[in-house]
């Protein structure tokens, strides 16, 4: 019951606000997504504190995988509605009816992908979150961002196909042996017998079409103009949450692949996607002029260390859960203040800003913290997580790969640097005065910021456990 | 009845390589819609048995992709005025020989899978070739609408291949599958006719503003 209300929740107030005509005009109903943010979040809440049973013959339920993402998003979504409030005293959408209705619908798809428990109402879920998003992309309505919402669309549309026709070959693979086809307790308890040549087909176009909506190099192309393009707000859901989501479908899979025995052949493919999107990132990161460009980039990298961790196995698992975590925190963050920057100065690029920290004082002090959370500095979380993704290349017996992850977040902190204390440091231009932040747009990305510096430092328990049992269940362990 | 099927994917395979060879946009169009067609009359063939399964299948293919989506591309292509021919980056000539190659490596590829379904033997190299060929169309031409022609021959490969599955995939499945579709192509419509207004073409090539 609380499964359905979780999908049904946001389902219904997207529908009741794109459908009603009370809702027609440039007025934002934020009291409306606020209610839903909350009631969302609050059912996932008792989810952690009182499982929930699977529903609708199975379909739908809250495995350790799906409820460390779900959980993501709904934190990040209650967020970001807080910061809409405050956004919306300086900048007013064109449709208040198609901004918040997609605002929903998003959530409504990214709950369902969580919780599916079977592949093809997860690819339905997944392609629903592409499309919801795409409206919000075209917020601005001019031609970069018409330019961006195209790229996006035609990629990630190309993408999604190919993994419809991967979970068709799933369902080839599953032909003659028990089991309801594509639901996930029936695959892995017939694993073995799956057929391996099939199997190994779906992998790889799942990988590659969810891969694609990851961002994953070298189908990450879409991804800079996209999250440069929309609204920052909406770059930070889809880098923290919506990401989350794409990756899910990749650990699916994995599971799996690994539940059949067929580690051999799939931990060298995600190895070598995470490692080729690292590269790819940090040789586009240095030079960057624009933060949210550079953000971007820094989402490939971070897309990349996840299918590092599951490719690598082991300890790396758990490491890529955690890390997942802690990207999707510490990208809201990021994300949103780089919006208050750009609500501020009209832009984030390095060719407008300079001095940030005296006019701009409390979103200049975060950015800074931000960047050195993101890039995986101690205290913060993301320093566990890679700290354990390093040890799973050492304990997998591949220093080397540690070595290139080592040189590449190495680059990635030196480009990302030299961007962002070069807007937040030195003197502002003559004739800027400090601007009033609003506390509604530097609450939320505080929250955020404490949240990842908690899990650098402190794992509570229960996460903790949510965590080792997704690892175990992507074929590796906990620390 | 077992001729019918293997008739109607040679003409959808026919189908595929007319696009490549067609100059106008609105013929283009009028092949997918027909394409359509035959992909909803193939569950009512294929199915062993007349079942509400299959036929709500095929009323809905029909729908989506013989009537409303034609119908809105038609409309994009009035209302935008767009104007009337492909404009292929690769020629005419080159594109149906690289539709013929398509069709080949899908033939020698499917005899090489590990197929079970011997009955529609043709349903898996026709689905591939369907695929492929709608990649092509989506890479190989300028203007943007005639990607989302390419886009709906691709996710028509796709849905043949669906086919092998029509009666263990349950229903609902079907309809999330035909809705997402459905939305896709009507949000990508509106973008190609925001494109149309902005830049006073639908030459997805002038999008080149966005680069590192």
């Amino acid at each position: 019951m609380r499964l359905l209300a979780l999908c049904g929740i946001p389902l219904v107030t997207a529908l009741a606000v794109l459908g009603l005509p009370v809702f027609r005009g440039r007025r934002v109903p934020v009291a409306l997504l606020g209610a839903a943010a909350v009631a969302h979040l609050a059912l996932v809440t008792s989810l952690w504190a009182i499982p929930a049973p699977p529903t609708l013959g199975g379909w739908l339920a809250a495995d350790p995988l799906g409820l460390t993402v779900l959980t993501v998003t709904s934190v990040l979504f209650l967020v970001t509605v807080t910061y809409v409030v405050g956004y919306l005293r300086h900048d007013r959408p064109r449709s208040g009816q198609v901004f918040a209705g997609c605002l929903l619908a998003f959530l409504a798809a990214a709950s369902v992908v969580a919780l599916a428990h079977h592949l093809a109402i997860l690819w339905v879920g997944m392609e629903a979150t592409t499309l919801s998003v795409a409206p919000l992309v075209f917020l601005r309505r001019d031609r970069r961002s018409l330019e961006a919402t195209w790229k996006y669309l035609v990629i990630s549309s190309v993408g999604i196909a190919l993994a419809l026709l991967g979970t068709f070959f799933l369902a080839s693979a599953q032909v003659d042996i028990a089991g309801r086809p594509l639901v996930l307790p029936d695959l892995l308890a017939h694993a073995r017998e799956l057929h391996p040549a099939w199997l190994r087909a779906a992998f790889l176009f799942l990988l590659v079409g969810f891969g694609t909506k990851m961002g994953l190099a070298p189908m990450h192309t879409w991804k800079p103009d996209t999250y440069g393009e929309a609204p920052s707000l909406v770059s930070g859901l889809m880098a923290g949450a919506l990401t989350g989501c794409a990756f899910l479908g990749v650990a699916r899979v994995t599971e799996v692949v690994m539940a059949a025995g067929l580690e051999q052949f799939a931990q060298p493919v995600l190895i070598g996607f995470g490692l080729l999107s690292l590269a790819v990132a940090a040789a586009f990161i240095i030079g960057q002029g624009d933060v949210k460009r550079l953000l971007a980039y820094s989402s490939v990298e971070h897309m990349g260390l996840l299918v590092l961790g599951l490719g690598l196995g082991g300890v790396g698992a758990y490491g890529s859960m955690l890390h997942l975590v802690n990207n999707g925190l510490a990208k809201g963050w990021v994300f949103l203040v780089t919006g208050n920057v750009v609500l501020a100065t009209g832009s984030a690029t390095a060719a407008g800003n300079r001095g940030l920290i005296r006019t701009l004082p409390v979103s200049a002090a975060l950015l800074v913290l931000g960047l050195f959370a993101v890039t995986g500095s101690p205290p913060f979380g993301l320093f566990m997580s890679e700290f354990t993704l390093l040890r799973a290349a050492i304990d997998a017996g591949h220093p080397w790969i540690a070595a290139i992850m080592l040189l590449a977040l190495a680059v990635i902190f030196v480009g990302m640097a030299a961007l962002v204390l070069g807007i937040a440091l030195g003197a502002p231009p003559p004739g800027a005065v400090p601007v009033r932040e609003s506390p509604w747009l530097v609450a939320g990305p505080m929250v955020l910021a404490a949240a990842v510096l908690m899990l650098g430092v402190y794992i509570p328990g229960p996460l903790h456990e949510v965590l080792t049992r997704a690892a175990v269940a992507l074929g590796g362990r906990g620390p | 009845m077992h001729g019918a099927p293997q008739l109607i994917l040679l003409l959808v395979v026919l189908s595929d390589l007319a696009v490549l060879g067609t100059t106008r946009l609105s013929s283009c169009i009028r092949i997918v819609a027909g394409q359509g067609l035959l992909l909803g009359l193939l569950p009512l063939l294929l199915a062993p048995h007349l079942s509400v399964h299959a036929v709500s299948l095929a009323v809905g293919t029909v729908v989506v992709k013989a009537i409303v989506l034609p119908w809105f591309l038609m409309w994009a292509i009035r209302e935008a005025a767009v104007r009337r021919e492909v404009e292929p980056l690769v020629g005419f000539i080159a594109s149906q020989l690289l539709g013929a190659l398509a069709v080949a490596l899908a033939f020698a590829i499917s005899s090489r899978l590990p197929l079970r379904e011997v009955q529609h033997e043709l349903l898996v190299p026709v689905s591939l070739a369907t695929l492929m060929i709608g990649f092509i169309v989506l890479t190989t031409r300028r203007k943007a609408l005639t990607q989302v022609v390419g886009y709906l021959i691709l996710e028509n490969g796709i849905y043949l291949f669906g086919l092998t599955h029509a009666e263990r995939v349950p229903f609902l499945i079907e309809v999330g599958v035909l809705l997402d579709i459905f939305v896709g192509v009507f949000i990508m419509g509106i973008v190609v006719f925001h494109i149309n207004r902005e830049f006073d073409s639908l030459d997805s090539t002038r999008l080149r503003e966005l680069a590192d």
